[in-house]
């Protein structure tokens, strides 16, 4: 799986936190979302997916590999 | 127990399409018909009074969806075509033209109409709610307009902070004594009140629009209920929206304030409704709500294809909203009643970076974050537990160090 944030779409909502904590994080300044792992273990798959789903900016694209 | 074989959804915003791509993720591989009026594909709205009105984004940049991912939800995308009635004895969907489509299981995902007010049928007068909407308004904004935005709601005032953002004179008018007074109360909408004046907006609170000034057909100028007046050559009215439930008069399903779901989101044995439409009784909250914010109609859509496949999950979120005004973020979560207490929990209002909690009947029932994500983001768990209000004082403190 990869992960791919576009930050400039990005609200800064947090949802990706809230779903999958260890696959992404805030900047402190603004909450803009910054990628920790843009290549998460298959345990985190299902996290990410909901991340993304759920991102209320279609800022996050997830490609299976 | 068989489930649905042949799913309509009606409505191709962003409730109906997560909805129909929840359907497909859980696995349910019967036919899939997803029913739109508008000509576009899927597209996303919050931009549209933000960067798509500031000219900063292209529209192909708010597809819902890629034409990949909508080519793999394998459905019937049936875009310009319009339902216009819900045949229960039957079980079928009648669109515009005649055409009537079977179905087992129904998603309801027609979203708001913008309101609009007496007279505003002259030209100069624009509502805001679709991308061609958005693209007309900034099209004529680009004439440099003195403008005038009726509706201090967040979507009026969006569009009052893109409009100073372009230098145009702006006024903003709203029969409230604040801005967002509905959605935040008081205290906050002073502090958007004060935002925009900063900004060089001329802020008319407490005072409505009595009728619209025209010549030749155009829009010249408001005519306040104060007695005042002031010129203008475009008008956006901003006041509101009522949910798109027409199509459903006279089919026997509940509706009030929009379709009348349960606590699953279900109106109807194999019926059910999300989005921006659907009115349900939310078990955290113990109470009905019906929601006008992007985050919900994803989370909603997912929660209703989820049950009409036999989850049997009661959707009982806390609500997720945001603002983009100038520079100011302001973000949200949870419910926030007319009559509920607001303390500050971290930082300064008047540093604007700051995070209010909001009380009601003795529980924290809202967070509201001003430029303060990541602390907004903690402290949402106070939410989430229902911590008791008022909060101690250590209470935030603790959630952000956690
Ligand atoms: C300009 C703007 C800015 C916004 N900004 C924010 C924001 O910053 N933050 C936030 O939280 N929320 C925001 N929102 C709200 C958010 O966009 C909505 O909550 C969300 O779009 C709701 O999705 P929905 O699918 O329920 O409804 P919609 O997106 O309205 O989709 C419903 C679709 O159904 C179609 N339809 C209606 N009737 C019929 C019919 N009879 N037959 C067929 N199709 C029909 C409609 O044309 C529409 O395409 C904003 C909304 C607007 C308009
Ligand atoms: S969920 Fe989306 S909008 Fe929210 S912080 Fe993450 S990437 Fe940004």
């Amino acid at each position: 799986m990869r992960v791919i944030i576009d930050q400039d779409k990005c609200v800064a909502s947090g949802q990706c936190v809230l779903a999958a904590a260890g696959v992404f994080d805030q900047r402190d300044e603004d909450g803009i979302v910054v990628l920790l792992n843009d290549n998460p273990p298959a345990e985190l798959h299902e996290d990410v997916r909901q991340a993304a789903a759920v991102c209320p900016a279609l800022a996050i694209t997830v490609e299976e590999s | 127990m068989t489930g649905p074989n042949r799913i309509v959804v009606v409505g191709a915003g962003a409730a109906g399409l997560t909805a129909a791509e929840a359907l497909r993720n859980r696995g349910y591989d019967g036919t899939l018909t997803l029913i739109g009026d508008e000509q576009h594909l899927p597209y996303d709205r919050p931009p549209l009074s933000k960067q798509i009105l500031a000219g900063t984004w292209e529209p192909d940049r708010i597809a819902l969806r890629g034409n990949d991912p909508l080519a793999k939800l394998d459905a019937d995308l049936l875009l310009g075509r319009s339902a216009v009635g819900l045949d229960m004895a039957t079980r079928q969907v009648l669109l515009g033209g005649g055409d009537r489509i079977d179905f087992d299981g129904l998603v309801i995902a027609t979203g708001v109409t913008p309101r609009s007010l007496p007279g505003a049928d002259i030209a100069g007068i624009h509502l805001l709610r679709t991308l061609d909407d958005a693209l007309s308004l900034r099209a004529h904004l680009l004439d440099g307009p003195a403008v005038v935005v009726v509706g201090a709601g967040f979507l009026g005032a969006e569009v009052a902070a893109v409009a100073r953002g372009m230098s145009l004179d702006v006024t903003l008018i709203d029969p409230q004594p604040v801005p967002m007074y509905r959605q935040f109360g008081h205290r906050i909408g002073e502090l958007v009140g004060r935002l925009h004046t900063d900004h060089g907006v001329s802020l008319r609170c407490g005072t409505g629009v009595r009728r619209f000034l025209g010549a030749a057909g155009r829009v010249i100028g408001v005519e306040l209920t104060d007695g005042s007046s002031m010129d203008a050559d475009l008008v956006v009215v901003a006041v509101g929206a009522a949910p798109a439930i027409d199509w459903l008069a006279g089919s026997g399903l509940p509706l009030g304030n929009g379709v009348e779901c349960d606590t699953h989101c279900q109106v109807a044995p194999g019926i059910y409704a999300a989005g921006d439409i659907a009115s349900w009784h939310n078990n955290h909250f113990d109470t009905r709500m019906r929601l006008e914010h992007r985050m919900n109609a994803t989370e909603q859509a997912m929660a209703a294809a989820g049950n009409l496949l036999g989850a049997d999950r009661p959707f009982a979120p806390v609500p997720y909203f945001w603002t983009d005004q100038y520079d100011a973020r302001i973000q949200a979560y949870g419910i926030f009643p007319a009559d509920a207490e607001i303390t500050v929990l971290h930082g300064q209002p008047t540093s604007r970076k700051f995070v209010a909690g909001y009380g009601h009947h003795g529980t924290m029932v809202g967070v509201l974050g001003w430029n303060s994500p990541r602390e907004l983001r903690t402290l949402r768990q106070l939410v989430v537990d229902r911590t008791p209000w008022p909060p101690q004082a250590s209470v935030s403190a603790t959630a952000i160090a956690s």
